[in-house]
């Protein structure tokens, strides 16, 4: 628990750096089509550099659909979304998907991982997509790779029996650590996580987040980790529940999770 | 796009049993729609290449295929013969340059005797104006002496000085042999690609000199004549199978056709043989077009099994363009992933077509020859022949567009929600 109490000290530390906010939403609102109702609306949502934000909420409540609309892949009908201060309505489709490449990390709640790709090729994938990410490695195939094994023995995947084997093979928890290896390369501004540990037992779960923690601090990147499981929620710097930021009346079902 | 590319394979690599499956039937389907188009134009190139420098081919009368096939191509049978004085009037026909006259209708071992004049070895020309040549020993000049084709030669494994009998009749297996008057090898020909390489050459008195004595395609009980009686008998032919004439001038071709074909003592027929191998080719062309479109079939069979393939593995692949999406793929590259995969499972396939295809062309080349007398190339692809690959490969690519059309709609439906 003291680890614990640390942890949380130095990330609320680390909220106050940054100036301008990674999120922006104002006056947004979101539906399916034009007739349903809206399944999202924020008034306004902001998150700063740095910070590592849990946001709670129940299947149904709109989380799969936030998080759509802060990777770029759903726009709004309503409202502004700002991420690390570009404006997303101003960008195309394959722009903002160009955008997602070079900025954000994602991390799903599980099976992460393309099956017919190594371990290693796993991680770098994000770095096939985005040259910025890919510079930020040290653009060379060599170094790419030193940069994943680097960041595979931080999360404590470096015994190379494990590296060669194919990845469908490896445990949910080393899957997810892949996972979070990949969401980190190329040290991107801004890693998600939907529900990255619901697949994990409880012991496995705490050690996944503070490696998590940590490699988010070391590489400056601002962590938003959505989760219906409220104990996790005293590790992080800043809990939100979504049903209080989401005025959306049809909120509560018929959503996507 | 190459890193696309790379996925594609990898993701192929992932599949190796249907995979590999899928890229069998497109190369099956490649190797033989090829395969089809190759020994079309490579029998029509045989054929052509047969018969080069003769005019007019005349004949008893009977259908101009029938006559074109039997005399040049030794394939069936004369109906009638031509007598020995009908043939030599026309040769002394104005305008005639020269005539080689062709005798038919026994063989040995299968192979085919012709009785010819010693001119055929000057004037009969194949391919493009190509004269015969001996690979070794020299044209026919006694009674008992033969020419060889250079396949009889290879086949049989005769050299000169060999003493060979022929048998009555044209089959493999004769029943009646002219034991009694051995022929001696006295040259072989280089090869032609045609069908004299199968084809035993001797004079045509040497046709009269193992038939006298015969009476109706048998020989006459109590009359056999011993070889050297027959020499003494200084024979004269009676009747030719069939003749080739060289005019002087191509002009007069039609003048001279129509002369034979009114020839008043016998009903006689004059081909030019490039028309009737036109007539050949209309007759033919009707079930090489039926060929062809089996063929053009079995390879849009082909692409289904593809598109079937992946049809089939799209939807357990959404999670995969999911994952895509969220690093920062854009549908358009989840789209050309399976685009790249159709293209190289079809590309894979046409390879595995082209080699199969070699390869069994290899392996025909002499089967074609020694049983048909069909000479194939093994030549690189005609400009045809690529325009059928160009089109096989943006058929795949087509297929390809279907799932890639799916999967696109899918990826922007979904985005980067796991849907299973």
């Amino acid at each position: 628990m003291q680890d614990q109490t640390a942890l949380k000290s130095t990330n609320s530390l680390s909220s106050n750096i940054g100036t301008e906010p990674v999120i922006d939403l104002t006056g947004l609102c979101f539906s399916y089509s034009e007739k349903a109702s809206p399944i999202l609306e924020i008034d306004r949502f902001q998150v700063h550099s740095g910070e590592m934000l849990f946001i709670m909420g129940p299947s149904g409540s709109g989380k799969s659909t936030l998080l759509s609309i802060i990777t770029g892949i759903l726009l709004p009908q309503q409202g502004e979304v700002k991420i690390l201060g570009q404006s997303f309505s101003q960008l195309s489709g394959p722009a903002r998907d160009r955008f997602r490449a070079d900025n954000i990390g994602y991390i799903f709640q599980m099976f992460n991982l393309i099956p017919y790709l190594s371990v290693v090729e796993n991680v770098i994938l994000p770095c096939q997509f985005s040259s910025s990410r890919k510079k930020r490695t040290g653009n060379h195939s060599s170094s790419i790779r030193h940069e994943a094994l680097r960041l595979l023995t931080h999360l404590n995947l470096q015994d190379p029996g494990l590296l060669s084997q194919p990845v469908v093979e490896l445990s949910v928890g080393q899957q997810q650590r892949v996972a979070a290896a990949r969401a980190l390369i190329g040290h991107p501004k801004l890693v998600i996580a939907d529900e990255p540990t619901s697949s994990l037992d409880t012991e496995h779960r705490e050690s996944f987040l503070r490696l998590l923690f940590d490699e988010c601090l070391k590489s400056g990147a601002t962590l938003i980790f959505v989760s219906h499981d409220t104990t996790l929620a005293s590790l992080f710097s800043r809990v939100i529940e979504l049903k209080k930021i989401n005025m959306a009346p049809g909120a509560s079902g018929g959503g996507k999770t | 796009m190459r890193n696309i590319l790379l996925l594609a394979l990898k993701s192929l690599r992932n599949r190796k049993f249907t995979v590999c499956l899928t890229i069998i039937s497109i190369g099956l389907s490649v190797a033989l729609l090829l395969g089809v188009e190759r020994i079309r134009t490579e029998s029509r190139n045989s054929f052509t290449n047969t018969i080069s420098g003769a005019d007019l081919v005349v004949g008893a009368r009977s259908g101009p295929i029938q006559l074109l096939l039997y005399s040049v191509f030794r394939i069936g049978y004369a109906t009638n013969n031509i007598s020995w004085e009908s043939y030599q009037e026309i040769s002394a026909f104005q305008d005639v340059s020269w005539v080689i006259p062709i005798s038919l209708g026994d063989s040995h071992r299968g192979y085919r005797v012709m009785g010819t004049e010693r001119n055929y070895f000057n004037h009969f020309s194949y391919s493009s104006e190509q004269k015969l040549q001996f690979a070794t020993g020299v044209p026919f000049n006694d009674l008992y002496e033969a020419v060889l084709g250079s396949e009889v030669a290879r086949k049989l494994g005769y050299g000169l000085g060999k003493s060979i009998v022929l048998s009555h009749g044209a089959g493999e297996i004769s029943l009646i042999e002219h034991d009694d008057k051995p022929f001696t090898v006295v040259g072989i020909l280089s090869p032609t690609g045609t069908p004299v390489d199968q084809t035993i050459h001797v004079s045509l008195e040497s046709i009269e000199a193992i038939h006298i004595g015969w009476q109706g395609g048998v020989p006459q009980a109590g009359a056999r004549i011993s070889a050297d009686q027959v020499r003494r008998l200084k024979l004269k032919p009676t009747s030719i199978t069939a003749f080739l004439i060289k005019l002087d001038s191509p002009i007069a071709t039609f003048k001279v056709q129509r002369a034979i074909n009114e020839y008043r003592e016998e009903p006689l027929t004059a081909i030019l043989p490039g028309v009737a191998l036109q007539q050949l080719w209309q007759l033919i062309g009707i079930a090489e077009n039926a060929l062809m479109a089996v063929s053009a079939f079995v390879v849009v069979v082909g692409l289904f099994g593809m598109l079937t393939t992946l049809m089939t593995s799209l939807n357990e692949r959404r999670r995969e363009m999911a994952i895509l999406r969220s690093v920062g793929a854009r549908p358009a590259h989840v789209f050309s992933l399976i685009i790249g995969e159709a293209v190289l499972v079809t590309a894979s396939g046409i390879a595995f077509g082209i080699i199969l295809l070699y390869g069994l062309l290899l392996m025909a080349q002499p089967l074609l020859i020694s049983h048909f007398g069909l000479h194939i190339n093994i030549s690189f692809f005609s400009s045809y022949e690529l325009l059928l690959i160009g089109i096989i490969l943006i058929a795949g690519v087509v297929a390809g567009l279907v799932p890639g059309w799916k999967i696109y709609r899918y990826s922007l439906n979904d985005g980067m929600t796991i849907k299973t």
